[in-house]
């Protein structure tokens, strides 16, 4: 099993719920993050005093999948999160040792 | 005639009391002469009508009942107990407007001033401005009614400095005229006008010292101020026996004009401000971190409440809804929307953006600027202002506030302070008796002429008062009670340490 | 004539009026220079203060003509009620827009577009100040074109605007506070149009579109509805070739800008992700403190359109107030109906709608008309809110299309209909064969000519803007939000509590 975290432009969470979904990929968890990376943060003035904005809003993602859904889950995120312009954001990857669905108690990937 | 108030307030006063008390009867005494000591003598239908007409034009009711024998000086006087029923009564039009017109300008400081202030702090202070306008509207309003009222705007000192104690707790100020200085308001409508000016005045103040002034040195430095700085120059300024009054006051030393407080307001706050921020020192980590507004949406909201709030402010300063009025009104506003847009244009040349804060501090500087010379000038003056008003506040701003580092949070000093001291300088230059021709009495010969120079003159009076007062207090308040929170409070922020209380609890959703 | 409203050179008149007529009592007249008034004819124009009478009506001979220099102290003065009531109106009107629509319309978008929407407000009340000053009120409410279609030049610059009355708009309200309150109602009628192109449009486009759209549309129209001269002005001009009604600007203010805005945002196109990425309003909050401020406001824009605290002003009060609150309860029941839910967006939705409906008519109307009128502007503004839009599809952002066009045009049609000289008898003179008859078909000729003059001429303006700078703002500023790309600023920074 493996979990996807993904931090994307936040104006392109609805194309990838979108196209996961269309993918048979159900459920994930999204937070409305802060960050940074290659894109540079923007300068703000304010009457003359400047105010350096240097995280930004990004929307992470986080998808549980089995391993053989991985590899589609991730070129699916990445083709509907692609803009093609610096701050598109990033899809990690990591091994995930154990699901457990609460209401039922399963486990593994019938809990995914 | 009606231009000069007139100097009788202790016969216009009697006056006034014996139309109030005798109007009914004044009626049925008309027909029979035969009462018991000397009866008054019944207005004609002439004097009554010219009563009336007086109240259209806000004129003097009695100028038509001076039919009496010479005084000393040679002017007419009005034989004994005769008087009409527009005599000594409030009329509506203008009682009405004065009434909404005080509202307006509470509503400048509450909640228009809260708010523009407010939402240029950080969020961890954002009620501690708030706190402070309020507490300051408590305080004043207390003062006012004990002393302050009286200090300005009584005569019994008979002094250019200060007013007179015969107002004490507002003895006597009541729904009649005083005719010194109205006509046609109430006298206690036009006292607690007067008061919101008192309330503003030292609540601008704390846009140079917020987000590092401990709640209760604010309050006990307000105190001082108020009698030290602003009541004597409120007389000085609009007193009938004031040193600067020079539209009123035949005698005045300087013959300076300030129509709706260009010096009383904005140059003694703006200037105490400058004062009082280099006292106290910059906020923690200023010039390293970054201190951006919390909302800029607050603040336009204030701005928005400002300006609307400001024709209470400076058309009421005619004290009637007459044309004088009307005049300050449109160049009031024109000169607003002229120097918002200068700025935003200003900043959109220089770097590309208009910004919305650009906008609201044109439209604050407009608004300071054209304050002193709204009821002199004429609407073409009104542009020029806005002009200049957008641009000089924007230089001191953004220029002269990063080379000399004081740290003027807000930009009291820059908008306040400089504005108003354009702003009375350029009322000299274009005072003109065509719009307000209360200026072609005491000031025909200065007006157009040397009128620039007493402007000069009051100027330096207002800055030396402020600037002397506010050392002598900030130091004062310092050694007794210290001016700054500790470090500590100051990193949590004024709203708990001060208060306990926080401005936005959004995340409980449970 | 015009000096007297001063003090001093009234005071002197006034003397000798006094010692003329003295005279004259006692025997044959000294030369007298100026005939004198008499006090039947002072009393008279002191008792035209009170009803906003003209004062100078009785000074009138037997032909009809005022004697030469004949005058009275109440004559070219302001009258400090009237006057004192419109400075505070002028006040309310702009109240509306600063910062009433800015909130109302700032808490609808999203949070990355507040500023944007609130700096539209501003520049273009920047904007509107200067055009008006210079050219706008005299194109709107001179004369000396003697058109049905424009005003004239003689008022460019302000020249000779002072606090005495224009005649021709008020008796007893200086002339200098009328330019303003009418300027109030010139600068929220382009930011209306800001609610259907919000969160797209660049601000530099805004401000170009609007300072054309001024020109074009704005001050023709003003002129014809409201111009003395105007071509639609059935109550004040005789000669008017449609003798159409608006007491306060349902065709000038709310259909102009509401139809112009239709077009405006189907030339521009949708916001990126319309109609799939969800774009909720961001604080109802705001939302709701606009509304409120919006319909206080409201009161200087409808009662002050009577320009005089008189018994027309009191009317139109009544009426608005009672149509604000049906439609706004009326809207919010039919969301409780149809979807169990009565919203606070519902309830604002209402009430502006039933401000905007009554409108035109408030001054014209009964208030048993204006519950009617209440129940329609909640009823039908909703339909095309909640059902024409997602079938048409259009991006109108914030429903300046569905609220102002629809009511308005709604509004325009209704006063046709309940207009009724009872409780104006402004009515009664010029209009009086057609109220009450045919001013339904007067009132569709008026707002066929608004719709087309709207419609044209945005169209024109929109499409020579975007070819020369552009309409739209680019991809990636639209997705960063116009508040940074436009303005350099965020609406709100909580989080820094460094």
């Amino acid at each position: 099993m493996k979990l996807i975290i993904a931090i994307i432009k936040p104006f392109k969470l609805e194309e990838v719920k979108e196209a996961l979904a269309a993918a048979g990929i159900e459920g994930m968890t999204v937070t409305e993050v802060k960050g940074f990376g290659r894109q540079k943060g923007h300068t703000e003035i304010y009457r003359g005093s400047e105010y350096t904005v240097d995280f930004l809003p990004k929307v992470k993602i986080e998808v549980a999948v089995g391993d053989d859904a991985a590899g589609k889950a991730v070129d699916t995120i990445v083709k509907a999160a692609k803009t093609g312009k610096i701050g598109d954001g990033k899809v990690f990857v990591l091994p995930l040792e154990e699901v457990v669905r609460i209401r039922t108690d399963e486990r593994g990937e019938s809990a995914v | 005639m009606t231009c000069s108030r007139s100097r009788r307030p202790k016969l216009l006063a009697t006056l006034a009391l014996t139309a109030g008390l005798g109007l009914g009867s004044l009626f049925a005494q008309t027909p029979p002469a035969a009462a018991t000591p000397p009866a008054p003598p019944p207005p004609t239908l002439e004097q009554r009508i010219a009563g009336l007409e007086a109240y259209l034009g806000n004129g003097d009711p009695t100028v038509v009942l001076k039919v009496g024998p010479k005084d000393k000086d040679g002017n007419a006087t009005i034989p004994a107990g005769l008087t009409t029923p527009s005599v000594g009564t409030a009329g509506p039009g203008h009682n009405g407007f004065m009434m909404i017109c005080t509202a307006l300008v509470l509503f400048m400081t509450l909640p228009g001033l809260a708010l523009f202030y407010g939402g240029l702090v950080r969020t961890k202070n954002v009620l501690s401005v708030m706190a402070q306008c309020l507490g300051i509207a408590g305080l004043v309003t207390i003062i006012w009614w004990a002393v302050g009222y009286s200090l300005v705007f009584g005569k019994s000192f008979n002094s250019p400095y200060l007013g007179g104690t015969e107002y004490f707790f507002l003895a006597g100020v009541d729904a009649a005229p005083n005719t010194d200085y109205a006509f046609w308001v109430s006298q206690n409508v036009f006292s607690m006008y007067q008061l919101m000016f008192a309330i503003i005045t030292p609540a601008l103040i704390i846009g140079a010292i917020a987000e590092r002034m401990k709640f209760s040195a604010i309050m006990a430095f307000v105190f001082i101020w108020m009698f030290v700085v602003y009541i004597p120059l409120a007389h000085m300024v609009w007193g009938s026996t004031g040193l600067m009054n020079g539209v009123w006051n035949a005698g005045a030393s300087i013959k300076a004009i300030d129509f709706a407080g260009g010096t009383v307001v904005h140059m003694s706050s703006g200037w105490s401000a400058l004062i009082l921020c280099i006292i106290l020192g910059p906020r923690l980590g200023f010039g390293k971190t970054p201190m951006p507004p919390h909302s800029l949406v607050l603040c336009m909201v204030g701005t928005g409440m400002l300006w609307v709030g400001w024709y209470g402010f400076n058309a009421g300063s005619a004290v009637a809804a007459d044309g004088v009025a009307a005049n300050a009104f449109t160049t009031t506003t024109l000169a607003t929307g002229v120097a918002s847009f200068t700025w935003a244009a200003l900043e959109y040349i220089t770097r590309g953006k208009a910004s919305v804060l650009g906008f609201c501090s044109g439209a604050v500087a407009g608004l300071v600027v054209v304050t002193p010379g709204c009821g002199f000038i004429n609407s073409t003056s009104a542009m020029w202002v806005g002009l200049i008003a957008g641009l000089v506040p924007f230089l001191a701003c953004t220029k002269l506030k990063s080379l000399f580092k004081y740290d003027d949070a807000l930009d009291t000093f820059g908008v306040h302070a400089v504005g108003g001291t354009v702003g009375a300088f350029i009322t000299g230059i274009f005072a003109t008796p065509s719009v307000n021709s209360n200026l072609s009495t005491n000031l025909k010969d200065v007006v157009g002429k040397t009128l620039w120079l007493e402007q000069l003159k009051a100027i330096g009076l207002t800055l030396i008062l402020s600037i002397v007062a506010t050392v002598v207090i900030a130091y004062l308040v310092k050694a007794v009670l210290g001016l700054r929170p500790s470090v500590d409070a100051e990193r949590e922020g004024l709203d708990l340490t001060d208060h306990g209380e926080e401005g936005y609890i959004y995340e409980s959703k449970s | 004539m015009k000096l007297l409203h001063l003090p001093l050179p009234r005071l002197l008149l006034l003397s000798v009026a006094l010692f003329c007529t003295c005279r004259l009592g006692a025997q044959a007249p000294v030369p007298a220079p100026v005939p004198a008034p008499t006090l039947e004819q002072r009393v008279a124009g002191l008792e035209a203060y009170l009803a906003n009478g003209d004062p100078g009506a009785a000074l009138k001979d037997a032909k009809g003509a005022v004697p030469a220099g004949l005058t009275s102290p109440s004559v070219g003065t302001a009258g400090p009620g009237h006057n004192g009531f419109m400075m505070l109106c002028t006040a309310l009107v702009l109240f509306m827009t600063l910062p009433g629509l800015a909130l109302f319309y700032g808490g609808l978008v999203r949070t990355k577009s507040v500023l944007s929407v609130m700096a539209q407000c501003l520049g273009i009340a920047g904007l509107v100040i200067i055009l008006w000053w210079a050219f706008g009120y005299s194109l709107v409410f001179g004369k000396s074109f003697n058109s049905p279609f424009l005003g004239g030049s003689e008022y460019f610059f302000m020249t000779g605007i002072d606090s005495a009355p224009n005649t021709d708009y008020a008796a007893w309200v200086s002339q200098n506070i009328f330019a303003m309150y009418q300027l109030m109602f010139a600068i929220i009628t382009p930011a209306l149009i800001v609610g259907a192109i919000a969160e797209r449009m660049k601000f530099t486009a805004v401000l170009v579109f609007t300072a054309c759209w001024m020109f074009v549309v704005y001050f023709p129209l003003a002129h014809m509805v409201w111009g003395s001269t105007g071509y639609m002005n059935g109550v004040w001009n005789a000669g008017a070739s449609i003798k159409a009604i608006d007491f306060a600007g349902g065709t000038v203010v709310h259909m102009s800008s509401g139809w112009s805005a239709l077009v405006l945002c189907l030339m521009i196109g949708p916001r990126l992700g319309h109609g799939r990425t969800p774009m909720p309003p961001h604080s109802l909050v705001l939302c709701l403190i606009g509304t409120g401020m919006l319909w206080v406001g409201w009161y200087g824009f409808n009662a002050g359109s009577a320009v005089a605290a008189d018994g027309v002003a009191a009317n139109a009060f009544t009426t608005t107030t009672l149509a604000a609150a049906i439609a706004a309860f009326t809207w919010g029941a039919l969301e409780f109906v149809l979807h169990r839910r009565a919203s606070v967006l519902g309830l604002c939705s209402g009430a502006v709608a039933g401000l905007v409906v009554v409108t035109p008519a408030c001054g014209f109307i009964t208030p048993g008309s204006s519950v009617l009128l209440g129940v329609l502007a909640g009823a039908v503004p909703f339909l095309a809110c909640s059902t024409l839009k997602p079938f048409l599809k259009y991006d109108d952002a914030l429903d300046t299309f569905g609220v102002h066009a629809v009511g308005g045009t709604l509004g325009a049609l209704l006063t046709g209909l309940f207009a009724t000289a009872a409780v104006n008898g402004n009515l009664a003179t010029n209009l009086k064969d057609v109220v009450g008859r045919t001013l339904w078909l007067e009132q569709l000729k008026a707002m066929g000519l608004t719709i087309v003059l709207s419609v044209a001429a945005t169209a024109a303006i929109a499409f020579l803007v975007n070819t020369f700078i552009g309409l739209r703002t680019s991809i990636e500023s639209e997705q960063e939000g116009l508040d940074f790309s436009d303005h350099g600023e965020e609406g709100y920074i909580l989080e820094s509590k460094s």
